[in-house]
């Protein structure tokens, strides 16, 4: 395939709005290519989106179609000669988000938790997803091995059970959420910072979170420790922030990247004594992470309208169940973690929901290097994912904000800097925050760029960059975004003008990670203890098999493995 | 012997069982409660595929079967797909395509069972945990309108009252257990309490709970549907000095008077008590894989049961999509059912209208509903014969395993033949 004359912009190759061809063979962006050719003539060209944090298959999601029938009848499709039925819009169903991601030019989207025990659902649904190559976080802040390692001090035990529950996941990276929080919300209690006790285990989460993170590294993973900060959605909430980051300072990264990466930040940047005097403390962070190199952080912006909350932190969930008087569900998962799902609205006349609005564009515009900070909406958490254009406009374009900071409530002026910001991003900013960046920032080598041998993921849209001023033309900007004129997934063209073409299958990528065998055989003898007092599952049938995984992308990381050699030898015991 | 293979009778989906196998057969079942092990080694199977002509049901092959079941749910105008709780979830998704293909509507086991546990959900959602974290944690636990000494029988011993787990070291001994129930139950002979109800009063019991918890109770009545207040003030006493409560609920309470609503009440009364300690609730479903076929739908179609292709995009509107109500109105004008037994199960005047119309049967044994049939098709016993997914009724996910070969075709190549046939005869 050939794209011809489209205005590129591919910022991990320092290509910044050049007029080029883009020639696709076998998938990947090559020197030259045969076959169909397509006009991109002035069009705006980039690499397809990268979603690095989204909520989109598994048990939590699942339970917000099943308790919100309202939401699905939101977003009804009916089915065509290509695509199947869809239906929802903050929890679309699994169709839906498959075919919503490529009209917006997406062409991969990571799952942001799942508990290992349960993670054959999520691969279950990641199967029936059309089109995007995804992969999953497993979450590993509450796990009781996890916190006797920690406790224990055993980091190389705690490297091969991280290795072993990637594995029995099929996940690709290390999610921490509320580190401790999970296990505590287990008896109905939660960990108030970094250094209060998780019960029972003697352990803090900020030697939850610094052992996870050294243990990261030790194996080399693609992606740096996921982290969900102790105390998210709290006023006040923002020394934990600093103080976490702070804390991993230290921990040296083993690949060119960040040593953490902070989800949906927005939700962490929170001042005030309690929510009367709720206040914007976004300046503070994005001071901090222009100080600060070894963190990234995506934005969880909210967007006003409905949403549905889904997140492992369990005790947070039911605290937004109670303050809202909103239906709540909630699932504890043995030994690992805990979890709720709360529907809510975003009302742009509510004082924290028009801060929390704004904090969310504070970070992405005072943060000065858009490679450490990435586009979320946490989706379905702050909005769904449907609603990136609308945040890029706002991003672009200063008039648009002054027009929305009108109409939302006044302690925005008075609570946040965001009326004061001048920054207009241009589409270089854009291309880093969508796609060059989450893909960088998960260990992505062939995603988010155009280089020879980079994946075939291409992004056309109705915009002539030369043409246009995304300040004054922000509608046309936001429509744009939301159709591409084409997305090409893997050289085959998924979608043209908001149509879908074809729906190829999405692979799945998961982490494979070798250890050194003393430490497996240490870690494996842990663990059949542990299932035989306390799974309610057998060991045998508790590893995600390979038939659930159809088209999978395994990346290896650990010890190196020659050819030829028996992997057994190293890794952890297959049959487990 | 295969080791550690799954259950594929209740809900528990207990995953330990020792399945002896020998000549290509099963020759025993280790393990298993005697309803699990009567499944497991199976019993008057379907020989071959049949084809009703002029009122008997003649030998058929699989070719012409499947072209029969086509044809049927091509010329229907309301077409229903029936069944799938006690199949794995590829199967399931395989009936999901079909309905979509044919514009049927596609219902579960769950409408006649826990579906007003789902519509209570709903409205309330559902504090829950899985049956691992009730066996490590849990020192109260409460069946309200369930039995399973005797519709669960390993559910005690595996997850609740008698298993042992970190916080729960002395197992039974450490715990209370309580039931409510309409009569004296085997579960209620075991129980340290037992809070008999007058039947369909569950809603008004539960109301009263949650006035008492919530500092109500000197409006609370002396007696309340024959139970005296202080026995009430007494149980939610014990739920609220409970370190870690559990409800698990079942057809007791969802097909009592109040149905859905008292399942809401229930669901929102543990919400409550998780502002004084630690309570979850579970429903206590029925075949193996209906929470299975409940998650596969909701992930395709955004709902778990009773929805409606008609239009070409899924509609869900329980007592109008719901089997039941299609074929009361005499709306259904074809079934495909699949792993269930409607004509043992439905109400009566149900049961005869879905004797009017075509009924295509996929299932491995003959039941009351091969009687009724025009098409019968005989299948692999999926988690004996076929490898799949199912759900716990907790909601996790397990792989089923294949112990032996089968002469017969899986349900879910049943499903696809069928639908290869919709394919050729469309075009």
């Amino acid at each position: 395939m050939i794209i011809r004359g489209g205005i590129v912009y591919d910022p991990a190759n320092g290509i910044y709005g050049e007029e080029m061809d883009l020639f696709i063979e076998g998938g990947r962006i090559a020197e030259e290519a045969a076959g169909p050719e397509l006009d991109a003539s002035g069009l705006l060209v980039m690499p397809g989106g990268v979603d690095a944090h989204s909520h989109i298959a598994g048990t939590k999601v699942n339970t917000g179609r099943i308790m919100r029938p309202d939401d699905s009848r939101m977003g009804t499709e009916p089915r065509n000669p290509v695509c199947r039925p869809c239906t929802g819009y903050t929890v679309p169903n699994c169709y839906a988000i498959g075919y919503r991601y490529a009209r917006m030019g997406y062409t991969t989207a990571f799952e942001a938790a799942t508990p290992i025990i349960n993670a054959r659902h999520t691969h279950e649904e990641l199967e029936e997803i059309p089109i995007l190559d995804k992969g999953a976080l497993t979450l590993f802040g509450s796990n009781w091995t996890v916190l006797e390692c920690v406790r224990d001090k055993d980091l190389a035990k705690l490297a091969a059970y991280v290795a072993w529950g990637l594995r029995a996941s099929r996940g690709y990276g290390v999610k921490i959420v509320n580190p401790g929080g999970g296990e505590a919300w287990g008896f109905g209690a939660n960990v108030k910072g970094l250094y209060d006790t998780v019960p029972n285990f003697d352990v803090i989460p900020a030697e939850i979170i610094e052992s996870l993170a050294k243990a990261n590294e030790m194996l080399g993973l693609p992606h740096s420790i996921h982290l969900h900060f102790n105390n998210l959605g709290k006023p006040g909430n923002y020394t934990t922030a600093i103080e976490t980051l702070d804390l991993l300072k230290g921990v040296q990264a083993s690949r060119m990247r960040q040593v953490v990466h902070i989800a949906h930040m927005q939700f962490s940047a929170y001042g005030g004594t309690g929510w009367k005097d709720f206040e914007s403390k976004g300046p503070a962070i994005a001071d901090y992470f222009n100080r600060h190199s070894h963190a990234t952080m995506d934005l969880g912006m909210v967007l006003f309208g409905p949403a549905t909350t889904m997140t492992a932190d369990g005790p947070l969930e039911y605290a937004n169940s109670r303050l809202l008087h909103a239906k709540w569900a909630n699932c504890d998962y043995e030994l690992e973690d805990s979890s709720g799902v709360v529907p809510l609205v975003y009302g742009r006349k509510m004082p924290i929901n028009a801060i929390q609005w704004a904090i969310g564009l504070e970070l992405a515009l005072m943060t000065k290097d858009p490679w450490k900070v990435i586009m979320t909406t946490d989706h379905p958490n702050g909005a769904p994912f449907v609603n990136y254009p609308e945040v890029i406009a706002l991003l672009m374009s200063r008039p648009k904000r002054e027009e929305e900071i009108a109409t939302v409530h006044e302690l925005v002026k008075s609570r946040t800097a965001l009326p004061t910001l001048e920054r207009e991003m241009d589409w270089t900013d854009i291309a880093v925050m969508t796609r060059a960046g989450p893909a960088r920032i998960l260990g992505l080598e062939d995603k988010g760029h155009l280089g020879k041998g980079a994946d075939g993921d291409v992004a056309v849209y109705n915009l002539r960059p030369d043409e246009i001023d995304p300040s004054r033309d922000h509608a046309l900007v936001k429509a744009a975004l939301a159709k591409a004129r084409y997305t090409i997934k893997g050289g085959t063209l998924v979608a043209r003008d908001g149509e879908i073409l074809s729906a190829p299958p999405g692979r799945t990528y998961w982490v494979d990670a070798g250890v050194a065998e003393a430490d497996a055989n240490r870690l494996m003898a842990d663990l059949k203890d542990k299932f035989d007092r306390y799974y309610s599952i057998q060991i045998s049938n508790y590893m995600v098999q390979d038939a659930y995984i159809s088209h999978p992308n395994v990346i290896r990381a650990g010890l190196q493995v020659r050819e030829g050699e028996d992997r057994s030898s190293h890794a952890l015991a297959r049959e487990a | 012997m295969t080791e550690d293979v799954l259950c594929t009778f209740c809900g528990c989906l207990c995953d330990d069982l020792r399945v002896e196998v020998a000549d290509g057969r099963v020759q025993k079942v280790r393990g298993a409660c005697r309803l699990g092990a009567s499944k497991i080694m199976g019993h008057d199977r379907i020989k071959t595929p049949m084809i009703r002509e002029d009122g008997v049901l003649r030998e058929a092959t699989y070719d012409q079967a499947c072209a029969r079941a086509a044809q049927i749910l091509l010329k229907a105008k309301r077409p229903v797909l029936y069944g799938w709780a006690s199949t794995s979830c590829e199967a399931d998704r395989k009936g999901i395509l079909l309905a979509e293909e044919v514009g049927g509507v596609m219902d579960t086991t769950a409408t006649v069972c826990h579906g007003p546990s789902i519509l209570g959900i709903e409205e309330k959602g559902l504090a829950g945990a899985t049956l691992g974290q009730v066996k490590n944690r849990a020192d109260l636990i409460i069946f309200w309108g369930c039995n399973p000494a005797e519709a669960h029988p390993r559910h005690a011993l595996r997850y609740s009252s008698n298993a042992c787990g970190r916080f729960t070291p002395e197992g039974r001994s450490g715990r209370k257990v309580m039931v409510v129930d309409v009569r004296e139950t085997r579960s209620a002979k075991n129980a340290d309490k037992f809070l008999r109800l007058i039947p369909g009063t569950d809603y008004e019991v539960i109301s009263a709970m949650r006035m008492i918890l919530g500092g109500k109770a000197d409006v609370v009545p002396e007696t309340v549907a024959g139970l005296p207040k202080t026995q009430l003030v007494e149980t939610v006493e014990i739920m609220k000095n409970a370190r870690f409560g559990v409800i698990f609920f079942g057809l007791g309470m969802t097909h009592s008077r109040g149905r859905y609503k008292n399942v809401d009440n229930a669901l929102s009364l543990v919400a409550e008590l998780n502002a004084f300690t630690k309570f979850v609730v579970m429903a206590m479903r029925g075949h193996y894989n209906v929470a299975g076929i409940g998650q596969v739908m909701a992930c395709a179609s955004g709902y778990p049961m009773s929805v409606d292709y008609s239009r070409g995009a899924p509609y869900f509107n329980p007592g109008e999509t719901t089997i039941c109500d299609l074929l009361n109105r005499k709306e259904a004008d074809a079934a495909l059912v699949i792993a269930a037994d409607p004509a043992s199960n439905f109400p009566r005047s149900t049961v005869e209208a879905l004797a009017e119309v075509p009924v295509i049967q996929i299932d491995p044994f003959e039941n009351p509903t091969t009687l009724l049939a025009d098409v019968v098709i005989p299948s692999a016993i999926a988690g004996v014969e076929a490898e799949g997914t199912a759900y716990r009724m907790d909601g996790m996910c397990l792989r089923l395993r294949k112990l032996v070969d089968s002469e017969f075709p899986s349900d879910e190549a049943i499903l696809q033949r069928i639908i290869d046939n919709v394919r050729r005869l469309r075009a």
